[in-house]
């Protein structure tokens, strides 16, 4: 059967196996799909999906012991499944290039900008370096980069992520690549730099008809950038249609379940709050100084600037910002795992911010933490129940009694009571952050901290936190200061949201008050950057409610 | 239970452990096989090995039997190599911990004096601190472990730098540990991989320091050592020269046995860091 003339890429049947020992044989099985010229194609799918597995799979950078076994890769004529390294070369950067998730490892740190965009026409082309030069300028500025001529000469670590990202860019266009494939190119990026990347791509593969492979977790940016979508689970294809027929009416009910979980913007409505306020922090500030010697030459770095904030009892205190905006120092600061400079942090009448390292190590059972990242937050060298005994042994409880408890707080947090005595690596991550989580309650806290706690992990797991937290807030009278950069996730679960810019609180209110009525210029901008805002209001409306 | 495993499927790593074993059942064995005192006059000087079935690998220019010498020698070695291992790790993860852990000005501190011992050259510092005390095996087996901790403290340090920021740590801070309990119940059983995996290294070296004192006659002379053996083959070593030969097999295949132990427990421990 012939393709159709518009196809530059026709994976067709592809198979990928797995090294024996893996969670599956195969992490692609009977891969189809075709992208054609001019068009954006998303391929979204939840972590282990095998998404990235194609991406390398295409491009033959597939790990080792994980091989091709089936299928093939169709591109200009040829089979790349079957191309042999040479062959590859002439295809990578020149026919299909390839952008990544974090562009300052895929960046060499001891080359300029330039010189590694430069790169990609030394070695497919014959210019001369002044030409050269002067095709590198003019593709910084294709993708609007500010300065152009001094990030040329700036290395990676002098540029911001959403700079390297651009660069990124520009380094994969720059020979005219039929196709792009864009790995999760934005996910580490801010917010508001997410939506200007987005446009970016777009413009770009509008004015120079390059077609685009987009791999991404998130349904919002699909409804941004998406001609076409692929839906992907353990491997296979479940979904594939026009962006606006699979966004609005998906067929497969994986479809539904991942686009259901997708968080909306738009708040439940407001809790009664308590009158009585449980903590509150007085004009905090933390700042850094680095290097120099008597003082001469220092850094400083002003991380947190004056910040006061009231949690009511039982209350959830959402504090947004983008990274570098302080939030993560602020919460360090409240369990005192940083000391504040200045500042006061009441909680039960006591001042945490002054308080002895003698006296903070008694006392932090009434306030405890859960962390972002669920793989480096547990001792992997700890069983699960140890982790969660841990703390109640530590401050007097009898080691029998404590692992007791743990059992108890597995089943609370919707663990397997006889998984227990198992390893952190043996869990998923959004069981590991339930682990965290029941560590966390071990101690029978007052206030939890839960600093980025659903970030890592995919949506439909991020809802079931979520689901878990509300619920136990409810339960244990909890009092949440929940700090995210997520502002779908802050209006989930929030009943107060303060929203925290260059280490200043610049808004702060109810969380329906600030979603809806948003009065400071940057909580304007956050909101709007929001991918698929709008379009994840309309189809959250369309959708049946889920469960 | 899978490091064993990874450990059993390499070869090299399995061929290490044996020899080590077969070391080990040397030293073992050596009063069944040869009850009679090694360094006793046995029989005629220099005798060549498998000419006399009394003296299957020969006597020395002593007329003290080779073999027994040889197999009451991997005593001698083992334990001098592994007392001063044990020395020089518990040194050098102590010094390296405190200063990884705290920083600032303990850090400073500990790693001058680290520096201080490390440029010096080993071998030196080891004949003044024999010269210095004398040459009895105790002297000689503490003196090897002193000169060999900096290196141990070093990658303890490093380990403790990069960990005791990770988020488990911070959260074992929160849960109310003390320093103490985060240093030895934390953070240390992550730290430990590459230090055992260096002591395999250190016991190597400490065996070679050892025959080089012996080597220059600065060794405990009282007892039978590979190292004694071969300065005395030093004297007769153009004719009769598998006096030395013999021990200096012996070594070779101790310490390359160490060496491959080493690089087997990397392998196994830090399987992701295989097939560079």
């Amino acid at each position: 059967m012939r393709e159709p003339t518009s196809a530059i890429l026709t994976l067709d049947g592809l198979s990928v196996r797995l090294p024996s020992g893996a969670d599956r044989p195969h992490a692609l099985s009977g891969v189809s799909l075709s992208i054609a010229a001019n068009e954006i194609l998303c391929v979204v799918g939840e972590s282990g999906s095998g998404k990235s597995i194609m991406a390398n799979a295409i491009m033959q950078l597939l790990p080792g012991g994980v091989t091709i076994d089936g299928g093939r890769v169709m591109f200009e004529g040829r089979d790349l499944a079957a191309a042999t390294g040479v062959e590859m070369r002439r295809v990578r950067g020149a026919g299909i290039a390839m952008i990544f998730q974090e562009p300052m490892t895929a960046l060499n740190p001891l080359l300029t900008i330039g010189d590694q965009i430069g790169e990609m026409f030394s070695i497919h082309t014959d210019l001369s370096s002044a030409a050269i030069r002067a095709r590198v300028l003019a593709l910084l500025e294709d993708v609007r980069i500010p300065d152009p001529k001094g990030a040329a000469r700036a290395y990676p670590h002098e540029l911001s992520g959403g700079q390297r990202q651009r660069a990124m860019i520009a380094m994969a266009l720059a020979l005219d690549p039929r196709l792009l494939i864009a790995d999760e190119p934005t996910t580490a990026l801010d917010v508001t730099t997410q939506a200007q990347i987005l446009t970016l791509i777009r413009d770009l593969q509008k004015r120079k008809k390059t077609a685009v492979l987009f791999i991404t977790h998130d349904f919002g940016v699909v409804a941004e950038i998406a001609d076409r979508v692929a839906v992907m689970q353990h491997g296979s294809i479940v979904e594939q249609g026009d962006a606006a027929s699979v966004l609005h009416d998906p067929q497969h009910s994986y479809t539904r379940q991942l686009m259901a979980a997708v968080p909306p913007l738009t708040s439940p409505p407001p809790r009664k709050l308590s009158d009585d306020t449980i903590l509150t922090i007085d004009n905090i500030s933390k700042t850094y100084r680095t290097g120099g010697f008597l003082g001469r030459g220092a850094r400083v770095t002003p991380a947190v600037k004056n910040v006061s904030l009231k949690l009511p009892r039982g209350a959830t205190l959402g504090i947004v910002g983008e990274s570098g905006s302080g939030k993560s120092t602020l919460a360090r600061c409240i369990v005192r795992l940083i000391d504040p400079d200045t500042g006061s942090i009441i909680l039960e009448g006591k001042d945490w911010a002054t308080m002895s390292r003698h006296d903070v190590r008694a006392e932090t059972r009434r306030i405890q933490m859960v962390f972002q990242d669920p793989f480096a937050s547990l001792n992997p060298r700890r069983k699960a129940a140890d982790l969660v005994a841990q703390g109640p042994i530590v401050h007097g409880t009898p080691p029998a009694k404590a692992i007791a408890g743990a059992k108890e707080l597995f089943e609370l947090v919707g663990l397997d009571p006889s998984a227990s005595d198992r390893f952190p690596h043996e869990f998923s991550g959004g069981q590991r952050q339930r682990i965290g989580l029941a560590r966390a309650l071990a101690l029978r806290p007052q206030v939890l901290v839960a600093d980025e706690a659903v970030s890592a992990l995919d949506v439909s797991v991020q809802a079931q936190v979520l689901k878990l937290l509300a619920g136990l807030r409810q339960r244990l009278g909890l009092s949440i200061i929940f700090i995210t950069h997520d502002l779908r996730v802050a209006a989930q679960i929030c009943d107060l949201v303060a929203v925290m810019k260059d280490g200043e609180v610049v808004e702060q209110g109810l969380a329906g008050d600030v979603f809806d009525r948003p009065q400071h210029p940057y909580t304007r901008a956050l909101l709007d950057s929001i991918p698929g805002g709008d379009a994840a209001r309309r189809s959250k409306a369309a959708l049946p409610p889920s469960d | 239970m899978d490091a064993v495993k990874r450990y059993c499927r390499n070869p090299a790593a399995v061929t290490g452990l044996v020899l080590l074993l077969i070391v080990v059942a040397m030293a073992i064995s050596a009063s069944w096989i040869f009850p009679r005192e090694p360094l006793a006059l046995a029989g005629r000087p220099l005798i060549w090995p498998f000419s006399n079935p009394r003296f299957p690998l020969g006597t020395d220019n002593s007329g003290r039997d080779i073999a027994a010498q040889i197999f009451h020698g991997a005593r001698i070695s083992l334990l001098i190599g592994g007392v001063a291992t044990v020395i020089a790790i518990a040194i050098g993860v102590l010094i390296g911990a405190f200063a990884g852990f705290y920083g600032g000005w303990i850090d400073n501190v500990l790693m001058r004096i680290t520096e201080a011992f490390q440029t010096l050259p080993n071998f030196v510092l080891l004949l003044v601190l024999v010269a210095v005390f004398g040459s009895t095996l105790t002297t000689v087996t503490i003196a090897v472990g002193v000169v060999s901790w900096p290196a141990p403290a070093r990658l303890t340090r490093a380990e403790f730098l990069s960990l005791r920021n990770r988020e488990f740590v911070q959260a074992a801070r929160t849960l109310g540990l003390r320093d103490i309990q985060l240093i030895v119940g934390e953070i240390l059983p992550n730290a430990l991989p590459p230090v055992i995996v260096y002591a395999s290294v250190v016991m190597a070296v400490a065996i070679l320091l050892e025959s080089a004192l012996a080597f220059l006659h600065l060794s405990d002379p009282n007892v039978a050592s590979w190292g004694n053996l071969i300065g005395l083959g030093r004297d007769v070593l153009r004719v009769q020269w598998y006096v030395s030969a013999i021990p200096g097999i012996a070594i070779l295949v101790t310490v390359l046995a160490v060496s491959l132990v080493g690089q087997g427990l990397n392998d196994a421990l830090n399987p992701r860091l295989r097939g560079r």
